[in-house]
């Protein structure tokens, strides 16, 4: 599914030609999904005319007017639950949650009310909603605006989960996301809005759930979510030249997971580094490096590696910060360790 | 800590609307079956047939059909931990609400949500919500959805005085006052936050505190029927019309404990004031003096209502013994849409 996936995208990039940024995919894959469908609507802190202080949304209210592109106080946990209840009666609430670290204030909203009203009502209710948020370090904007939460919420059930890691995916997603009947959690990395890569300017989407293989290689799997596989790329070009060849997953959304995809990987490479900018403690890379070791144990040739954020509160200054997030040089090492290179 | 003197300020006096004879019966049935309903339910309890815990509504009932009869059958509403009483008075059948208590298929939920989660789309209940004053978001995004889709719907948020201290309900308050959404928000104050008098965790005046937003607040008597009603009435059009949010305080009382399990109560509540509240209060009691008062029902009548009500509530309870569980399987269901 994964390789199939991969074709189509190879045909419809050809296509087109078109380069566009990260910020510009996500206002596209928005703008596009409004037009289609007038249920859906915007509502967050500074997203009408400012477009969000990361100008993510420039242009929307001009287009679709504050009726659909509403500003709102600045009460997290109060336009969370408007969304729950919007979604819950007919519209799809995109909700913007400034930095993913404030969804700490929106934690019932989302965990208690979002993620159980369809299965507390039996399968009678759904709860079409997207939340879009950051993650991300090394912006310099110390502990309270660089935390990568994403495994909070991947933990519960019904909540789904997606981290694009770059634009092609992040319009494909972002569509499917706000079509999607479940509440979904969208995070992106504050770092990539301005990456630019190939973005067909048509209607398109890549289902929710399924991992792409995003570089081929035969001698260690690097798993990777968000801006953790522009690293692990960066990683396997280094490697390739010193004779390792890595394969690269996304897994694009930690919930669902595509297990398959990740387990067949380390089947044929035998080793695996997974690689999450959420806090390595109880994180993402945990969870997928269960996953290999319950499904690819006797294939493995070495101890499954984990690479999270470090886990200390993000510092402020340069210095500190950048050692809490893995660098391409950092993979590097542990892959060549891993294979017995080093 | 020590408990403040009680406010001297008097419930708003409120002329209740006329009822007749019809609507008048009507308010009494459904009141009644909340009643017999919650009778039944503290049994199902005590019998050990029904698991889990249920927060009974006996005293409150006034309030939930009051509020419920002012509304149309595809208004919304939401409901709290103790919330039979609003699922009722919004229309939910006995039957399937026991079966929802015992965990069985045919309930509400098929058994998935239990005593407080039932939700009922086909009369607009969002749903009862264990969490305190956790529906604010969802009833006021339902307002929002209302207005955005031009349905003419409005949306009613029943919760308890604890939800005070819950912040999402200001945060939502006033979005809802700010962008005049077709909301009523109704505050069932039973004086006590669990074990707890309100007094003893709330400041102020609470009808200030959605005043501060802007919004239309009254505040009555919440075991007069007539009173809810006619306030309830007035409140939800205003709202219907693009007038914008209201807040609706009602004075009542939880004669039962916080939940069924509650029994021995002295050491938070004086017996004394149980008993008062139960004499000169009962918002059953009241109506049916009312009704005998103004010559719209004898006892004959209202036997006759008791008796089919008796009926209906014997039948609810065993089709929902009688009926099955869920297969086990559907234990992963429902889990995404």
């Amino acid at each position: 599914m994964a390789l199939k996936e991969t074709t189509k995208q190879a045909a419809l990039i050809a296509g087109s030609g078109r380069e566009i940024t990260f910020a510009q995919a996500i206002n596209e894959a928005l703008a596009e999904e409004m037009r289609r469908d007038s249920t859906v609507f915007i509502i967050g802190e500074d997203v009408a005319e400012a477009g969000t202080p990361f100008k993510v949304l420039s242009g929307l209210v001009e287009e679709f007017g504050t009726g659909r592109v509403i500003d709102s106080p600045i009460s997290e946990a109060g336009i969370a639950g408007l969304g729950v209840g919007a979604a819950m009666t007919g519209m799809r609430p995109v909700v913007d949650i400034m930095f993913g670290d404030f969804v700490t204030l929106i934690m019932d909203q989302i965990v208690n009310q979002a993620a159980k009203i369809r299965y507390m009502s039996g399968g009678k209710l759904k709860v079409p909603m997207v939340l879009r948020t950051t993650l991300g370090a090394t912006r310099r904007s110390a502990a309270q605006h660089s935390q990568s939460l994403h495994a909070w919420l991947s933990h519960v059930p019904g909540l789904k989960v997606v981290l694009p890691s770059n634009p092609y995916d992040a319009k494909g997603l972002l569509k499917s996301a706000i079509r999607d009947d479940n509440p979904v959690v969208f995070f992106e990395d504050k770092m990539m809005y301005q990456l630019k890569g190939p973005v067909p300017a048509g209607d398109y989407t890549i289902p929710l759930g399924v991992a792409e293989i995003k570089r081929a290689g035969k001698d260690i799997t690097l798993v990777a979510t968000s801006s953790m596989v522009q690293v692990a790329l960066s990683a396997a070009d280094t490697l390739d030249k010193g004779g390792i060849g890595a394969e690269v997953i996304d897994v694009r959304t930690t919930a669902p997971l595509d297990k398959a995809t990740i387990i067949e990987s380390a089947k044929k490479t035998s080793r695996a580094v997974v690689l999450d900018e959420g806090y390595e403690g109880y994180g993402v890379t945990a969870e997928i490096a269960s996953v290999i070791a319950e499904g690819a144990f006797y294939y493995l040739d070495a101890p499954v590696k984990r690479m999270g954020a470090r886990n200390v509160p993000v510092p402020f200054s340069p210095v500190l910060e950048d050692q809490t997030v893995p660098t391409a040089e950092s993979v590097v090492e542990a892959a060549k360790t891993l294979c017995g290179k080093l | 800590m020590a408990r403040p003197a009680k406010s001297k300020k008097k419930p708003e006096a409120m002329t209740s609307v006329a009822l007749d004879r019809e609507k008048a019966l009507h308010f009494y049935r459904q009141m009644l079956k909340i009643r017999l309903f919650e009778e039944q339910v503290n049994q199902l309890y005590l019998s050990a047939k029904m698991p889990g815990l249920a927060h009974l509504y006996i005293g409150e009932e006034a309030i939930a059909v009051g509020v419920c009869e002012a509304l149309r059958r595809d208004d919304y509403i939401t409901s709290t931990h103790r919330g039979h009483g609003h699922c009722l008075a919004k229309g939910a059948s006995v039957d399937r609400m026991f079966a929802e208590l015992l965990g069985k298929a045919p309930g509400y939920c098929r058994g998935k949500g239990g005593s407080m989660h039932i939700a009922d789309q086909e009369t607009g209940n969002l749903g009862a919500n264990a969490i305190v004053g956790g529906s604010a978001g969802i009833a006021t995004g339902a307002a929002m959805s209302a207005r955005m889709r031009g349905s003419g719907q409005v949306a009613v948020c029943f919760f308890g005085e604890g939800a005070f201290g819950q912040g999402l309900l200001y945060e939502v308050m006033n979005m809802a006052s700010l962008w005049k959404l077709p909301i009523l928000y109704v505050c069932e104050n039973n004086q006590y936050n669990e074990y707890t008098h309100y007094r003893e965790t709330t400041a102020g005046d609470v009808a200030q505190r959605p005043k501060a937003f802007g919004i239309e607040t009254v505040a009555i008597d919440g075991q007069d029927v007539g009173a809810v009603y006619t306030s309830a009435l007035r409140l939800v059009e205003r709202a219907r019309q693009g007038k914008g949010p209201a807040f609706l305080i009602c004075d009542t009382y939880r004669f039962h404990g916080h939940h069924v399990g509650d029994i021995n109560r002295a050491y938070y509540r004086p017996k004394k004031e149980e008993e008062e509240w139960k004499v000169r209060r009962d918002p059953v009691r009241l109506l049916v003096e009312r009704l005998k008062a103004r010559k719209l029902a004898d006892d004959k009548a209202l036997a006759k209502i008791e008796e089919e009500l008796r009926r209906e509530i014997e039948a609810g309870v065993e089709f929902a013994l009688n009926a099955p569980y869920p297969d086990p399987a559907e234990v992963d269901q429902h889990v995404y849409a």
